[in-house]
């Protein structure tokens, strides 16, 4: 009962901590919240206390998800007017189902992909030009998206399976090199000044009229953060039934020595192919949902920066854990956006938290936990 | 005597200019626990890599139950029936006991998409007879590891990872078990207690023939019938332990040339 409300009390804390950030307007005023979260934070990680909550947190897993879910929520209905804070919202959910699918990939089959940015690209782009060219129902278009992502990844399949580790590394690069200048100068794909995106619609709502529900009245990113929370709960449920599964188990086996996994009938490739399959769809419904928001797409969008941007983000919070990426991609997204002066060195930013962690927690902010199979004793 | 389990004609393999295994003719009898002996890099091992489909043969046949296995990959090996434990401990150390046994276990579980994301219950039922099943064979080894089974593999001392890796293979109900040198990191009294177990099991499965590679000479000369004795991947001698032990080429190979 007591870590119950322990856990109420730490969500409640969270969001309005993220309620005061999102509001916050003067730089120093911005500047001192993250000074307060970084020394809150080293004193979580030297007290252990990260990892008690973590351990709370698994045993009632239910009761986090419910919290996690209640703040975005919350956090919404705190700023119903601030088109900027939402949109950033749901930039950061969208970003958390595009890393779920790249942690199946890395976290759990072991496959590296350094062209998570442009499998997203791929779903937006179909997005883009299916929306334009054809009448076919939006909702079914976030699903094309991951369909279309998945195909294009199969590409690589070859490549990837006769090759490991840093060469497999290598020929996801170059796809991302190649995909960026493929889009600029494929002029059916508007080059590099990119696609506009019609509104999006699902059944009757339209998203991009202001929401005007009876006594609620806000901007109509409120509509999108809905859209996004909904998205990623379903892909955290699922991303998370894979792994406490015998599928999630086959992965890491194959992960972990190919060789021993080989010997008891685990087909390395089989499994290698349905993770990248698996993560690359999930990487371009959200790469679809993202585009729709943003209702323009452009090259520069989906550069070999923000692949790389993806693949830190996993590694900051915890390579294998929905958890801790879900934390890491909200630090990523979020700190850049209100610390004005970071936006210029970001990626000196990234790198250097990227090195920092790795040199003194490698597991991650929130290290991935051992498994709990349903039907194992507790 | 009955026809062999395992028969191998004229194997070789080459490793550029080093000839690992070179012509190896080898029978082994339902049922019986073969002894494989030999000096370091006589090619014990590259046999069993070779039988299990991890390196190609360059030449020869090996045949299981009558069927061809030479040129088949180590999934389809598996699937006839023949696993392994390796020499330096190959458990998923990250992984619990639990997990690491199940790897072994993979071709009875069900890998659907559709079963393992939405018909959690039945998974779940699944997972909880695998589990009982896996706790009543560790039992045979370690009453107290059967209790710790939720721990990673990696937390427990060497003598324990042997006998999970031993468990790992003969949970999918093997009809031959290889043995890569149990004994490598474990003291005398503990590899005698591992190869009793291993025995016990044996008799209680009735159909299981074992290869077991081995430089303890007194664990070969209790638990095997019959014992290959190999040195530059010929087979040099073959016989009861008594009868190896004797042979000329045999102490040659081990204490050389005087």
């Amino acid at each position: 009962m007591r870590s119950r409300a322990a856990a109420v009390l730490l969500a409640a804390l969270a969001t309005a901590f993220a309620w005061l950030l999102l509001r916050a307007e003067s730089q120093g005023a911005i500047a001192a919240l993250i000074a307060l979260a970084v020394l809150a934070g080293f004193a979580l990680l030297r007290t252990r206390l990260l990892d008690a909550f973590t351990r709370a947190a698994l045993r009632d897993e239910r009761l986090a998800q419910w919290l996690a879910f209640a703040a975005v929520a919350v956090l919404a209905l705190l700023l119903p007017e601030d088109d900027f804070s939402l949109l950033l919202l749901t930039r950061v959910l969208i970003v958390i189902v595009a890393c779920l699918g790249l942690n199946v990939q890395l976290g759990y089959a072991g496959v590296v992909n350094f062209a998570g940015a442009s499998f997203f690209g791929v779903g937006g782009y179909t997005a883009a030009v299916l929306s334009r060219a054809t009448g076919l129902p939006h909702l079914l278009l976030l699903l094309a998206g991951g369909v279309t992502a998945a195909l294009a990844g199969t590409v690589l399949l070859l490549p990837i399976l006769r090759t490991r580790g840093h060469y497999a590394a290598l020929i996801t690069i170059a796809f991302a090199l190649l995909f960026r200048t493929f889009l600029e100068v494929n002029d059916s794909l508007g080059g590099p000044q990119g696609l506009k995106l019609p509104e999006l619609r699902i059944g009757p709502i339209r998203f991009n009229d202001p929401v005007a529900a009876g006594p609620l009245e806000g901007s109509f990113y409120l509509k999108y953060v809905v859209l996004a929370l909904l998205v990623l709960a379903f892909f955290f449920a699922v991303v998370q039934r894979l792994e406490r599964s015998w599928i999630g188990l086959a992965l890491d086996a194959v992960r972990i020595d190919e060789t021993a996994a080989a010997t008891f009938g685990l087909d390395i490739a089989r499994w290698k192919i349905a993770a990248f399959v698996i993560g690359n769809f999930v990487i371009g419904v959200a790469g679809a949902l993202s585009a729709f928001m943003i209702g323009f797409i452009a090259p520069n969008n989906y550069s070999f920066a923000e692949s790389l941007i993806l693949v830190s983000i996993l590694l900051l919070g915890g390579v294998g854990n929905p958890w801790g990426l879900s934390l890491a991609a909200a630090i990523v997204i979020l700190l850049p956006e209100k610390l004005q002066i970071i936006q210029e060195y970001r990626f000196l930013m990234f790198a250097s938290m990227v090195v920092l962690i790795l040199l003194f927690r490698p597991a991650g902010l929130v290290p991935r936990p051992m498994r709990r199979l349903p039907g194992t004793p507790r | 005597m009955s026809a062999p389990i395992l028969a191998c004609r004229g194997l070789s393999k080459r490793f550029g200019g080093v000839l690992a295994l070179d012509g190896l003719d080898l029978e082994v009898q339902p049922g019986s626990v073969l002894g494989l002996i030999g000096p370091n890099g006589s090619g014990k091992t590259t046999f069993f890599n070779v039988l299990t489909g991890l390196f190609p043969a360059d030449a020869g046949e090996s045949r299981f139950a009558g069927e061809p296995i030479t040129r088949l990959r180590p999934q389809a090996v598996y699937r006839a029936g023949i696993a392994r434990t390796f020499q330096r401990s190959r458990l998923c150390l990250p992984l619990s006991i639990f997990e690491n046994l199940m790897v072994g276990n993979h071709q009875r579980l069900e890998h659907g998409l559709w079963f393992n994301l939405a018909r959690r219950k039945a998974l779940a039922r699944q997972i909880a007879d695998s589990f009982e099943a896996a706790r009543a064979l560790l039992r045979i080894f370690d009453p107290p590891l059967a209790d710790r089974m939720q721990e990673p593999a990696g937390r427990i001392p060497m003598i324990d990872r042997r006998r999970v890796e031993v468990c790992r293979a003969l949970i999918s109900r093997p009809r031959l078990l290889l043995l890569d040198e149990p004994s490598a990191g474990m003291t005398h009294d503990e590899t005698v207690r591992l190869m009793d177990d291993i025995l016990l099991v044996q008799r209680e499965l009735g159909d299981l023939t074992i290869v077991l590679i081995e430089h303890e000479m007194s664990v070969i000369e209790r638990v095997t019938a019959r014992c290959v004795v190999l040195n530059y991947g010929r087979k040099i001698a073959e016989g009861t332990y008594a009868e190896v032990s004797q042979d000329a080429a045999v102490r040659q190979a081990y204490l050389g040339v005087e």
